[in-house]
């Protein structure tokens, strides 16, 4: 790509990033959540890749990091999801955390925690599927 | 009762894709217009008329609001969407490397 | 409402038809793009603003994907010609698709009329669901709450395709990158 879209590119990614990690935050309070905002940081970075190439990062490693991230987020969740047990509610997905006044941004109690790590699973999936797809493409080439 | 009917043509659209056609990157588009056609189907059984989005306002908690329940099914099912269509493709992408074709009944000649 | 989800119900009808017909294959990934995005309007109109959100996203990383395998392979159909054996194939789809409407047809009659939802639990999620999840969205608190183990599962799934397309693409290994 020239020069005008790889420098566009560098300076709305950054902001598309800021904005998928807004609407994680604010999954309770308005439309969106986590499924919505994971994709949105996986198309921040597909767009860098899209614009400067898959030569300027290592792919490899992208993908085992992204992968590793991945798998860490879903233990995560199934860790919050049995957390009830450990605070004595004995209930699976109990929202045991106090609930706060609703309309504010720390409130909702253990939905907001929710949020962020299914948005970090779901970047992290689709992201390494996109990896994947580019190293098979670079392997076939070779 | 005409936009379900619709749904269900949309629907039908889809699986006659799915039947007669021969490559398959058309086939994968014709299960994603299959998949769209049930996202719509469920979103269109939770509307109620002159309700709004289901975000309460807490100034004002008395309105009618559309059902949420369909939404939340489909808002996961989406992604799974997006995640099953790459992962046809991955297959694809194989199956292309193989035997050099897309056409099913090819690749069917092919293998003897 | 109802005249307007149809009108573009009817477009996304024309172009799921085009997408099926379409000689060039690019232009049929393209056309399928068609029927998502129409689907957003849709989303929009019928007050589902988390959908949109999502579906617009989603809508163009899958046509990325989709252009990409094309461009990297063959752009032409083989055989779009009908012969003797294509005919046979449309004609008894065609009549599997009557039958088919036929009993979807008769199965809508018992669905409740447009705008009217009948679904019981509706009014169970909506009163008073503030109170007992905190959450002022609604559709997240159905999401992670009340419907916390469906969000497992889907979350499963996804890991599930992830590892798919890892064993399916890379059958190489990591060594030779490396």
């Amino acid at each position: 790509m020239t020069v005008i879209v790889k420098k566009t590119t560098q300076l709305i990614a950054g902001i598309i990033f800021l904005y998928g990690i807004y609407i994680i935050l604010h999954g309770h309070l308005t439309p969106g959540g986590g499924f919505a905002g994971g994709v949105i940081l996986a198309g921040s970075f597909i767009l860098l890749i899209l614009a400067w190439g898959s030569d300027f990062l290592h792919l490899v490693r992208e993908e085992q990091g992204s992968t590793l991230y991945e798998n860490l987020a879903i233990l995560v969740v199934l860790f919050l999801a049995l957390s009830g047990l450990l605070a004595g509610v004995n209930v699976f997905f109990a929202n045991w955390l106090p609930h706060g006044t609703p309309g504010e941004l720390l409130s909702a109690g253990i939905l907001p925690l929710y949020n962020i790590f299914v948005g970090i699973e779901v970047a992290a999936s689709i992201l390494t599927i996109f990896l994947a797809l580019i190293i098979f493409k670079e392997e076939v080439l070779k | 009762m005409t936009v379900y009917l619709l749904c269900f043509i949309l629907f039908l659209t889809g699986l006659y894709g799915v039947i007669t056609r021969r490559n398959l990157i058309k086939i994968a588009i014709s299960l994603s217009v299959m998949e769209f056609s049930t996202f719509l189907f469920l979103a269109l059984v939770g509307y109620r008329e002159g309700g709004v989005a289901p975000i309460v306002d807490t100034a004002d908690p008395v309105k009618t609001y559309v059902d949420p329940l369909p939404q939340a099914l489909v808002l996961t099912a989406i992604v799974i969407g997006l995640a099953t269509t790459a992962m046809l493709m991955a297959v694809i992408i194989r199956i292309y490397r193989k035997y050099g074709t897309f056409d099913i009944r090819e690749i069917k000649n092919l293998r003897g | 409402m109802e005249v307007a989800i149809s009108v573009i119900t009817i477009f996304m009808i024309l172009g799921a038809i085009y997408a099926i017909h379409a000689r060039d294959i690019l232009s049929a990934v393209i056309a399928g793009g068609i029927v998502g995005y129409s689907l957003v309007i849709c989303f929009l109109l019928l007050q589902a603003p988390d959908l949109a959100i999502v579906q617009i996203v989603v809508e163009t990383i899958t046509l990325i994907i989709m252009v990409a395998v094309v461009l990297d392979s063959s752009r032409v159909e083989a055989y779009s010609r009908f012969d003797r054996r294509a005919w046979i194939t449309a004609g008894t789809a065609v009549v599997i698709l009557l039958v088919l409407f036929w009993f979807l047809r008769a199965a809508s009659s018992h669905l409740a009329p447009f705008g009217e939802s009948s679904l019981r639990m509706a009014d169970a999620y909506i009163n008073g669901a503030v109170e007992r999840t905190g959450s002022v969205n609604l559709v997240t608190g159905v999401v992670f709450d009340f419907r916390g183990y469906d969000t497992l599962g889907e979350a499963t799934v996804l890991v599930t395709a992830v590892l798919g397309v890892l064993t399916i693409l890379r059958i190489n290994g990591k060594k030779k990158l490396t």
